[in-house]
């Protein structure tokens, strides 16, 4: 050949032997206390609610390239029309990408009773006579009834998504698969609301969409493992379950690889070159896909083995096969 | 599987065909674009609004506020109604769902009871639209019929979705989209749209217009006293000047038949109307009884003019003056021709994004894109060679093509979440092939023949893409319609993203291996070792 190690897929070892399932108990040990510490934060320092689900108004402002908007007096002058919470955040400029202090987020709360349209008016003076003339590129004002109906439509969003994928499962391959999906999938899920607690993202109608998404690419990921692990069983009929579970995942390792590592890069592209509406989207998509591959190997399908399995194809006898540690007593 | 069929290749050459002729008119100017031939595809690519720039209004309409002020027009008729019949009544209470009038003499309850009777008049099915309830032996409760006030509460929705619309057309700013969003809401869309302010003003006045006389016979003891006669209400005008008004409605904007910015006196710019047969008839007695005196115009609830009557006005037409300029002008001609909301519209959400910022968006997402696809491109070269790596990447261009022609089709909105799902919908379609490949190199390992492996690589596959894409469309399918705005814009490119991308990423590898099968006639599989 020519030129050695190219198509790279070649470097790639032929055959892994990895015995995932050997390390299923740790991993299982460092996801369940993943999952607490990721519950318990969604509560403790609290979802960054975004003004989608929490009501209020947000404004961006700039000024030409090269002059700053001093963010102090900003916060100072609409603090004092005594909105709540006003937040004021200084981000990257949108045409150049670089954060040279030309442009902020403006965000605070509309009072009950207020009128929207008259509230946003007097911010936008406010913020003029603290510090000059600006332009005001993005204005978006959402009210309490609706902000709260999106949030329960968000979260009816992510529950049936969860479970259409388990009746999905189900009906192609088995129950307990099904649940082993589900619980990579609640698993992803969880870990991806601790990232967006932690990095205090904020948590809008889009990451509502990047996690279906993650949701998405993670059930993907588990079904092709699933597939080959369905395959096998009906191959090795005599091999016990842990070992077709380790071999299902060999075998289908370089494609998980390969497709996670795409995807990751052109995620991270994106987080880099997509601006500021889509950075804390795309950074939720990264990590949730990272999370989703993780769990199609150590959440999916090490559970099958606490369920067990029905061996064979449709002329076997069907008859679940106790094994190890991990079989139901 | 793995031989060129025919079917395939025409099916592939389809794709191709497809994907081009709906992408190319994306890249031609407007004007060429209506050079073609009508039988050529034309529509482009939607863009959202948070791309093109806009305003997304979503309104409710006040049914509560609506109500209200319908209870308070039954109270007025049933005054009227009992002065007119002699009853003495001693208080009118208005309550939540209807009116509760106290007699002041219990022995004209019959007399009451009958007059109130003739307000009540059938609709169509016959059923009453109006109730009139004695209770006890001096009070009456006079309501609407649960049907009556549900019909209101709904033609109020079809009729402020009419007015809005008439207000939006009459402001000559194109492609404005009026929905109706469940029960009582009210969704505008107006890409470009850049001053949100204006759009609000426009239709977030009721605009109900009123001409009143002046209660000038108790004007001065009333306002001094803060007893208002019942007949009477107390309206202030625009520098809070209290004013004693006649609750009567002489004339109402309903009988307003054209409004147009004039000139008045000193070329101040004022407002020109004209009423129907029926006010003018009206606004002509009650001028000509009338001269020496003030009448109010009122404009939802506010006196905007209060001209002393100098003579008989008889001809139907009359000026409002006062401090307008030309934008003030024509935006209230605007409300006062589009005619007055049923109830007020509340503003429940709005977002704006300027055309800049929309372009912006528009800069980053397709650099994003071009560098997405790059990444994915060379990824797929190096890891799989110039053939297998070609091929996809061949299945890749395949599926923007597609996508973009779908959306363009479909009229889909393309959003910069979209953008971000076009990407992942790029990383995610090589995901098909590599499945097939691994496959391909599993089977290779197993000590298959080439052809064997292929074929064997394609089949076992299949399952596995299927599956595997379907999940990904649920997802789709649940954000499509859980989702509003951007998201949805987000679940369409994904959604159609799964399909074009399991059509392009299979049919291009199939097509292009056989025929590099039967050409190349290979000993072994490139990518197996």
């Amino acid at each position: 050949m020519a030129m050695r190690g190219w198509p790279l897929i070649k470097l790639l070892p032929q055959k892994t032997n990895f015995r995932f399932v050997r390390y299923a108990k740790p991993a299982a040990f460092i996801s369940v206390i993943l999952c607490v510490a990721a519950l318990v934060s969604c509560f403790m320092p609290g979802l960054n609610m975004g003004i989608d689900f929490r009501g209020g108004a947000s404004l961006e402002v700039a000024k030409p390239a090269g002059q700053v908007i001093n963010l102090e007096d900003v916060r100072g002058a609409v603090s004092r029309l005594d909105l709540g919470d006003v937040g004021v955040q200084g981000i990257a400029r949108r045409d150049t990408n670089i954060d040279d202090g030309s442009t902020a987020i403006v965000r605070f709360q509309i009072p009950e009773g207020r009128d929207q349209t008259a509230v946003v008016t007097d911010v936008e003076t406010a913020i003029s006579q603290a510090t000059g003339q600006v332009t005001y590129s993005g204005v978006n004002v959402v009210g309490s009834k609706v902000s709260g109906e999106l949030f329960m439509s968000g979260l009816i969003a992510l529950g049936s998504a969860i479970g259409l994928m388990f009746l999905y499962i189900w009906f192609r391959f088995e129950p307990q698969f099904g649940f082993g999906a589900v619980a990579g999938l609640v698993h992803d899920v969880i870990l991806t609301f601790g990232l967006i607690v932690v990095f205090r993202l904020e948590f809008s109608l889009t990451m509502v969409a990047a996690i279906l998404t993650v949701i998405g690419y993670s059930m993907n990921d588990t079904v092709v493992v699933f597939d080959r692990l369905r395959e096998n069983l009906r191959k090795y009929k005599a091999m016990p379950l842990r070992d077709v579970i380790d071999l299902s995942l060999n075998e289908t390792l370089s494609r998980t690889i390969i497709t996670g590592v795409t995807a990751v890069m052109v995620l991270a592209a994106l987080a880099v070159f997509g601006g500021e509406a889509l950075f804390g989207f795309s950074i939720a998509l990264m990590f949730g896909i990272i999370i989703g591959t993780y769990s199609s190997i150590y959440v999916g399908a090490p559970i099958i083995l606490l369920w067990g399995v029905k061996r064979g194809g449709p002329s076997d006898d069907a008859k679940p096969i106790k094994l190890g540690m991990a079989s139901r007593p | 599987m793995i031989h060129l069929s025919r079917w395939k290749v025409i099916l592939l050459a389809l794709s191709v065909l497809f994907g081009i002729v709906f992408t190319v008119p994306n890249f031609l100017s407007q004007a060429q674009r209506d050079a073609l031939p009508g039988w050529v595809p034309k529509s482009t690519l939607n863009l959202g609004l948070d791309l093109q720039g806009g305003s997304y209004l979503l309104l409710e309409v006040d049914v509560p506020a609506m109500r209200a002020a319908r209870l308070n027009n039954l109270a007025e008729d049933a005054r009227t109604v009992l002065g007119e019949a002699n009853v003495s009544v001693s208080t009118i209470n208005r309550q939540s769902d209807g009116v509760i009038i106290t007699l002041s003499n219990p022995a004209q309850m019959e007399l009451a009871q009958q007059a109130m009777g003739a307000l009540i008049s059938g609709n169509a099915q016959g059923v009453a639209d109006r109730v009139v309830q004695r209770q006890g032996n001096d009070r009456i409760r006079y309501a609407f019929s649960d049907a009556t006030m549900n019909a209101m509460a709904s033609d109020a929705v079809t009729q402020s979705i009419e007015i809005v619309r008439r207000r939006l057309d009459s402001d000559g700013t194109k492609e404005i989209s009026i929905t109706r969003q469940g029960a009582n809401r009210i969704v505008v869309q107006a890409p470009g749209q850049s001053d949100p302010a204006a759009l609000k003003r426009l239709i977030g006045q009721t605009a109900q217009l009123t001409f009143q006389m002046e209660d000038y016979q108790n004007a001065a003891r009333a306002l001094q006293s803060g007893i208002i006669p019942p007949d009477s209400e107390v309206l202030m005008d625009e520098t809070g000047q209290p004013y004693l008004l006649k609750r009567r409605v002489v004339v109402s904007g309903e009988n307003l038949t054209k409004a147009s910015v004039g000139q008045g006196e000193n070329n101040q710019i004022a407002i020109d109307f004209r009423f129907d047969g029926q006010g003018a008839r009206r606004f002509g007695e009650a001028t000509s009884a009338n001269i020496g005196r003030r009448f109010a115009i009122v404009l939802d609830g506010k006196i905007i003019s209060i001209p002393t009557i100098n003579s008989a006005i008889s001809g139907g037409t009359g000026q409002i003056t006062g401090n307008y300029t030309i934008q003030s002008a024509s935006e209230f001609v605007n409300l006062l021709n589009g005619g007055a909301l049923p109830a007020p519209l509340n503003v429940e959400e709005s977002r704006t994004v300027s055309a800049e910022l929309g372009e912006d968006a528009v800069a980053a997402g397709a650099l994003s894109t071009a560098i997405g696809f790059l990444i994915i491109v060379v990824f797929m070269l190096l890891a799989y060679g110039l053939l297998f790596g070609g091929i996809s990447v061949i299945g890749l261009v395949l599926n923007g093509l597609m996508i973009v022609a779908c959306m363009s089709l479909v009229g889909a909105a393309l959003t910069l979440p979209g953008i971000a799902g076009l990407i992942l919908t790029f990383a995610v379609a090589v995901d098909a092939n590599v499945l097939i490949y691994e496959r391909m190199r599993d089977e290779a390992r197993a000590g298959r023949s080439v052809i064997a492996s292929m074929d064997a690589g394609f089949s076992k596959a299949m399952a596995t893409i299927i599956d595997a894409n379907v999940t990904t469309l649920v997802a789709a399918a649940i954000m499509f319609f859980a989702g509003a705005g951007p998201v949805r814009g987000f679940a369409w490119t994904l959604g159609i993203g799964v399909f074009t991308s399991v059509i392009s990423s299979v049919l291009v590898a199939q097509v292009l291996l056989a025929f590099w099968l039967k050409t190349a006639k290979p000993k072994k599989l490139p990518i197996a070792e």
